[in-house]
């Protein structure tokens, strides 16, 4: 339980409270407008890619299509179906939204990150504190629990719909998330082994630390570089697959299953869920900066001193990623589910816990004071090592399927 | 196995797309705001949309009743019930005139067969498709909405969404065929006029040279020559 709680609260409880209020409503009111206008966003860029127009009568550019959607699902018929499991089918679209709404409690929006004396503690009301909801020991877990969690608002959806279309939905939206959890998770590791702490803010703090410098270039020392680019990678395509997002849609592939999990709701209902879906995305988005580009770290540049550089950098790194997702959406086409399987089980998993090891095997060699040849060799070698095994597993894959087939054709004749 | 790069490609596709033109217009259908755009796509000159009753300058009807347009009609959307003129006050120049004449656009498939086969050249297509209803009834165009105004022009409703240009050209399809029945176009114009536009000049090609532009197929002396 001690856990859960943000050190900054042990002392001045009232004065401490108020702030933590006033910072929970600033992140739900903020998160809430982001997804509004991240829906815009996302209409507008796809269809600027697919030479579409979009979203342009409700409001300048029609930025306000979303609010306009909003309040037509609000006063659409609430329809529970006769099959349904009524109290699952109630209880499905909370389930999927708080998680989503949680996860953002960890994640640091701001604060000044540089120089030495750079903490990322702002002074609220004569309060210091950190610029994020909470931030609590156990950090990035917090997160995977509530991504966890959010699978069974798309599980409970499904089965109680009490329909066929829906069921078939979320079970391939749980194995799906389930299965990338996994990749996600080792890709954490590599950061938490990176940072040596599983809190946000430490690894903003660690990463806004001054890394290897090339002449008067100084590279940040942004976890995205530190760990290698592998972490990364992996995270941000089992990210994708977690939101279930394009192109790892399967779970509402329309043209197999209808509209997946959420076929039987409708009106306020079926908006949670829609908000659900977006408000990951946002919140996916800005795990990926905490975790592997510095967060709210960031240079100063042009810009005068003060906490809100962080929140400048934080926004500019997060719009990144919203628009990487969108242009995932607009150029691959959705993944059949034996490669979605293969992926995250045959590729996205042996990789990241490969690196992982590896990773271990450096900071073992640091701590050892291996010389430079040395560490060299340990690194080609285990991935000599691991391509070698890569290898062998395909090669007996591949003759186990054709050996398969050769039965086949043998009994059929 | 496919190229590795194919797969960054494909981003460089979607990404360079961001910087093209447009297909889609901003289309609000009749009811943007004031000085918001409101575009539709052009329509090709011989576009089939609403039908008109076309009159003679003088304001008789064209329409003679004779039921070839709802003899030809495929899909059986027009309706036509012919009727003597009275001597005194004729409402069309020959014998008889349309009494009643219906299009059912419920059923109309725009496929300009009435318009070839009348021999007045009293219907024609216009360019306006956009006309909805919300019920049935509605979508019965009768003669007293089909016909055009004294100007020559049809009556826009207040439920149509005419764009301009939409009434111009509306004998495209005839000019192509000769409504005198030459295949070679040859000769001199053989149509009426355009919706209160006047004649056109023929189109270059249509008469292989040998027609002369110089004026002087004023619809009076077309409509001489076509009775003559």
């Amino acid at each position: 339980m001690i856990l859960g709680l943000d050190p900054l609260y042990v002392g001045d409880f009232m004065g401490d409270l108020l702030v933590t209020l006033l910072k929970v409503v600033v992140a739900f009111v903020f998160l809430l407008i982001s997804v509004m206008l991240m829906v815009w966003f996302e209409r507008k860029l796809i269809s600027d890619m697919q030479n579409r127009i979009g979203p342009s009568i409700a409001g300048p550019w029609g930025i306000l299509q979303t609010l306009a959607d909003g309040i037509k699902l609000f006063f659409k018929e609430d329809l529970v179906p006769d099959n349904a499991d009524r109290f699952a089918f109630k209880l499905a679209p909370y389930l999927s939204l708080v998680p989503a709404f949680l996860v953002f409690a960890v994640v640091p929006l701001g604060g000044d990150f540089n120089g030495d004396d750079g903490d990322g503690v702002v002074t609220m009301f004569g309060h210091d504190t950190f610029l994020q909801v909470a931030d609590p020991p156990m950090g990035i877990l917090f997160f995977l629990a509530m991504s966890s969690i959010a699978i069974y608002g798309v599980m409970l959806a499904g089965w109680g719909s009490g329909s066929k279309y829906p069921l078939l939905g979320s079970v391939r939206a749980s194995a799906q998330m389930v299965s990338y959890e996994a990749a996600l998770g080792l890709a954490i590791a590599a950061v938490v082994l990176q940072t040596g702490s599983l809190s946000t803010h430490d690894m903003v703090l660690d990463q806004a630390a001054p890394g290897f410098s090339l002449g008067a270039f100084g590279i940040p020392n942004w976890n995205i570089i530190v760990t290698g680019f592998v972490p990364f990678v992996v995270f941000l395509i089992a990210g994708t697959a977690e939101l279930n997002r394009p192109p790892f849609d399967l779970v509402e592939a329309e043209q197999e299953l209808v509209g997946g999990f959420h076929t039987e709701y409708s009106s306020i209902r079926f908006a949670l869920f829609f908000l659900a879906e977006f408000m990951n995305t946002i919140t996916m988005s800005a795990v990926i900066v905490t975790l592997f580009l510095g967060g709210p770290a960031g240079p100063a540049l042009f810009l005068p001193e003060g906490w809100w550089i962080g929140t400048v950098w934080f926004f500019l790194k997060l719009f990144i990623f919203l628009f990487m997702f969108v242009w995932f959406r607009a150029t691959l086409p959705r993944f059949r589910y034996d490669q979605l399987m293969d992926l995250g089980w045959k590729l996205l998993i042996p990789l990241s816990l490969a690196w992982f090891i590896m990773l271990a095997g450096l900071r073992v060699g640091d701590s050892e004071n291996w010389s430079t040849t040395k560490t060299y060799a340990f690194v080609l070698g285990f991935m000599a090592f691991c391509g070698l095994m890569a290898t062998l597993l395909t090669a007996a894959i591949n003759t186990a399927r054709s050996e398969r087939i050769k039965a086949m054709e043998d009994a059929n004749g | 196995m496919a190229d590795p790069l194919d797969y960054l490609r494909g981003f460089a596709v979607t990404f360079k797309k961001l910087f093209e033109d447009r297909v889609t217009g901003d289309y609000r259908g009749g009811k943007a705001k004031e000085g918001a755009p409101d575009n539709k796509r052009p329509k090709p000159e011989r576009f089939h949309g609403r039908h008109v009753l076309n009159r003679y300058e003088d304001g008789m009807e064209k329409c003679i009743g004779c039921e070839l347009c709802a003899g030809v009609c495929p899909a059986k959307c027009i309706y036509v019930r012919g009727a003597d003129n009275d001597p005194d006050d004729p409402t069309s120049p020959g014998e008889r005139f349309g009494y009643v004449y219906e299009i059912n656009y419920l059923r109309c498939i725009h496929c300009d067969l009435c318009v070839e086969a009348c021999p007045t050249q009293a219907i024609t297509e216009s360019k306006l498709f956009e006309f909805s209803f919300t019920n049935r009834n509605d979508a019965i165009y009768t003669k007293n909405e089909l016909v055009v105004d004294d100007d020559g022009m049809p009556q826009k409703m207040p439920w149509e969404d005419w764009r301009e240009g939409d009434d111009q050209l509306t004998s495209g399809w005839m000019r192509a065929t000769s409504s005198a029945g030459d295949h070679r176009y040859e000769g001199s114009v053989h149509w009426a006029g355009e919706l209160g536009y006047g004649v056109r000049a023929p189109e270059v090609g249509q008469s292989a040279g040998t027609i002369s532009t110089d004026g002087g197929n004023s619809p009076a002396e077309v409509r001489s020559e076509n009775d003559g």
